[in-house]
């Protein structure tokens, strides 16, 4: 049964970069994207609003696989050439969690003390030190949790881009699957798990590093692990 | 629009909405037996049943930290080699469901630790039994307020079901493939397919955040 453990976990491993680099391209796209559209989601022009809305409440209602097909068969019929299937499923990831990350920037900078806000009026501070030295900064704190969520949320989602042949994990294990026998099977898929969890598990100690450093600057303790929002699938 | 054939489009329509059909039930299965096993999770996990207690807790860790799609493989593939077939549907159920049950079970838990302690102690003033303390007393307060919650579950299930194309489940995203690999033509086929998610899941969500405004977020 495990004649051919060592083969299964190379096999599986040497999928690893390439998942490691669609979860971090991911993060980053979503990061981005999910403080320019958050941000837009607050701002004083209804055109601006109106623009962020519609891509937060497109790519949260159509299906992350329907995005990633999208992009990957039907943008090469229109516009003449195709993405790296890589550069397409960060893409994807980014633009899909990018959206629910939206919400979560525009819920945290709506949560700071209104007080902080008149403060800032108070001492004419200009709208961008208001934002950037005085809200943000507390609404991060706030923040956190819930991005470690949508990222590992995100983590999940590469397995996805090896319907569009990304070689990373889960192609690695489908290549495998035909060739070997019952117990082997088995293990393939449970290492599958393991390596995804310890991504996870990697994921999460990151955050709370950057969450104990965030709470620190603004002189919080981190939100206890009681308070943390436990998420349905994605926030929503 | 760029090269839009309208009469491709209403040709392939039936087909398309033949596969959001099976869309639609995997996702109404896969919350049912999510909402009933999310509950025993629960249930299991608040009385501190020993040794399944333990087990809950990893299975559910580890489940909602890993991928739907390698899950799904994991039932479709591995379950026929001990005698288990299951057609794809069924497997793709089974693997909807035993994944958000994780997060039901979640959402329950959350509902349960909101009903008063008041109401626990009353319970046991009455000397109610273990049963009816559940299904007289915690439960009929705590299922009304989790239901947007669990809303949102069936939401987020309904847009991850086109990934059990990959265990050959004909859903809609894997009709719309097929009707690009006969006809070479992508754009409508994928465009529609993107709307009729919208179309079902953007007012989902608008009727479950009006439900959020009656009943208030947990």
């Amino acid at each position: 049964m495990f004649d051919n453990i060592g083969l299964i976990v190379s096999r599986l491993l040497s999928g690893v970069p390439a998942t490691v680099s669609a979860a971090v391209g991911g993060i980053a796209v979503t990061i981005l994207l999910s403080f320019a559209a958050g941000l837009a989601l607050l701002a004083r022009s209804r055109w601006v609003r109106g623009v962020a809305r519609t891509y937060v409440e497109f790519f949260r209602g159509t299906s992350e696989v329907v995005q990633l097909f999208w992009i990957f068969f039907v943008l090469p019929a229109l516009v003449g050439f195709q993405i790296v299937p890589l550069g397409a499923g960060i893409l994807v990831l980014g633009l899909n969690h990018g959206a629910y990350g939206a919400e979560i920037v525009r819920g945290a900078v709506g949560s700071v003390p209104r007080q902080q806000y008149e403060g800032c009026v108070a001492l004419s501070m200009s709208p961008a030190q208001r934002m950037f030295r005085v809200l943000l900064p507390q609404a991060v704190v706030e923040m956190l949790p819930s991005f470690n969520n949508l990222f590992i949320q995100l983590l999940k989602s590469t397995a996805l881009l090896s319907l569009v042949t990304v070689q990373e994990v889960a192609f690695q294990g489908q290549v495998l699957v035909p060739n070997l026998g019952v117990g082997e099977k088995l293990t393939i898929y449970l290492v599958e798990l393991v390596i995804y969890l310890v991504l996870a598990v990697l994921i999460t100690f990151t955050m709370r590093r950057i969450e104990g450093w965030a709470s620190a600057r603004v002189g919080r303790a981190p939100t206890p692990r009681a308070r943390r929002p436990v998420l349905p699938g994605k926030p929503s | 629009m760029i090269d839009w054939d309208w009469d491709y489009a209403i040709r392939i329509l039936p087909a398309l909405l033949g596969g959001l059909r099976v869309t639609v039930l995997a996702t109404l299965l896969g919350s049912v037996l999510a909402f009933a096993l999310g509950l025993v999770f629960a249930v299991v996990r608040r009385n501190r049943v020993p040794v399944l207690n333990q087990l809950v807790w990893g299975f559910v860790e580890l489940w909602r930290s890993t991928p739907l799609l390698v899950q799904a493989y994991l039932i479709f593939f591995v379950l026929p080699d001990v005698g288990v077939t299951l057609s794809p549907l069924t497997a793709g159920v089974l693997a909807l469901g035993l994944h958000y049950a994780c997060y039901t079970s979640e959402v329950y838990r959350a509902g349960i630790d909101a009903v008063p302690q008041g109401q626990w102690e009353a319970a046991t003033a009455l000397s109610l039994p273990t049963s009816r303390v559940w299904l007289g007393v915690v439960l009929p307060q705590a299922i009304p307020r989790v239901l947007p919650a669990l809303g949102n579950n069936v939401i987020s299930m309904f847009k991850e079901v086109p990934l059990l194309l990959a265990i050959t489940v004909v859903e809609v995203v894997a009709t719309a493939r097929q009707i690009t690999a006969g006809s070479f033509r992508p754009v409508e086929p994928f465009t529609m397919a993107g709307i009729l998610f919208l179309l079902i899941s953007y007012p989902a969500a608008i009727l479950i955040r009006r439900l959020e405004r009656r009943v208030g977020v947990l």
